[in-house]
């Protein structure tokens, strides 16, 4: 088993990503330059946080371009499992892997707090360790994080379970008042139709370790590992 | 075409952002035009315009058909995004 975290010029949580899964999740992992196209080792890919190529243009517009990211549709066409956190989300859904947009956020503000973040599905490589309705306390870190998609979108993803996360009060209740950004549905993380691709907008690596605030984002990545164990 | 001076072909590309799309700086400028003084200002929208400058030899419509492809694929989202194109002689 073998993870791969893809770095841009201006990822900025690659190394975060990194540290959670040799430290934390114990597996083997490897960085892969943006120019680096033969993903062959790999059983997992990373699409970390940061501001790819400095945010130009749109959040990720730009790194959908870079050679990797061919590479990477391929990786995702024939199952592989592929994570994006934050700008990783915003990559994705330029690159057409995920459906949606991430705009900036209602209040116009840049974001950095922990929240907290409810499990909608375990029927996901990324959540099959989970229960749903559990509630994560995970930092979100952003300025364009408002996910928005057409009505038929937003009753696809409904209709097939593909909401993986949503925003919610620490109670679990998902309000209006506890949507940070104005996202549709108070979506924070979806996945694709066959369900290897998540994008989420909040930083599970930044939430591993007690020290840190809170270990809630782990079971992401017990759950991504042990999804591999058993494909393995 | 030759010697010196040779000007580009130009073109332009205007990206907006499709109707109903929230448009939070637009609000914020609104806001603060209504500060300035002005009443009457009925909505804001923010876009973004670009100018590419085309090598001489490009022909108009072919000229034409690269921008648009060009705004489409790089310069929009076209889920939240419009765009116009505009070729200057």
């Amino acid at each position: 088993m073998k993870f791969g975290i893809i770095v841009f010029p201006g990822s900025n949580c690659d190394h975060d990503a990194y540290h959670v899964i040799s430290k934390q999740v114990g597996q083997p992992v490897d960085f892969i330059w943006h120019r680096d196209t033969d993903l062959n080792s790999f059983d997992a890919l990373i699409i970390p946080g940061g501001f790819s190529y400095g945010d130009y243009l749109r959040a990720g517009a730009l790194a959908r371009f870079s050679p990797v990211m061919d590479s990477v549709k391929k990786f995702a066409a024939t199952g592989g499992f592929v994570l994006g956190i934050c700008n990783g989300f915003q990559i994705l859904c330029e690159a057409g892997l995920l459906p949606g947009a991430l705009i900036r956020n209602r209040d116009l503000n840049f974001i950095c707090e922990h929240l907290s973040v409810r499990v909608e599905t375990s029927d996901s490589p990324f959540t099959n360790e989970m229960t749903p309705g559990s509630v994560l306390r995970i930092p979100i870190a952003h300025a364009e994080g408002n996910y928005i998609c057409d009505d038929a979108t937003l009753a696809e993803l409904q209709r097939e379970d593909r909401i993986v996360f949503r925003y919610c009060e620490q109670s679990g209740a998902v309000t209006e008042a506890a949507n940070p950004n104005g996202s549709r549905d108070n979506i924070a993380g979806i996945c694709n139709r066959s369900r290897n691709v998540l994008g989420l907008m909040p930083h599970p690596e930044r939430a591993c370790e007690d020290l840190l605030g809170s270990s809630d984002g782990r079971d992401i990545f017990r759950s991504l590992a042990a999804t591999l164990s058993a494909v393995a | 075409m030759f010697g010196n001076g040779a000007t580009h072909m130009k073109a332009k590309v205007f990206v907006s952002l499709k109707p109903g799309v929230l448009d939070p700086q637009g609000k914020a400028i609104q806001h603060s035009v209504e500060l300035l003084g002005f009443s009457g200002i009925a909505d804001v929208r923010q876009g973004k315009y670009f100018e590419i400058a085309l090598q001489d030899s490009a022909d108009q419509e072919q000229a034409r058909e690269s921008v648009t492809r060009i705004a489409r694929e790089v310069l929009s989202n076209p889920i939240i995004e419009d765009y116009l194109v505009e070729i200057e002689a």
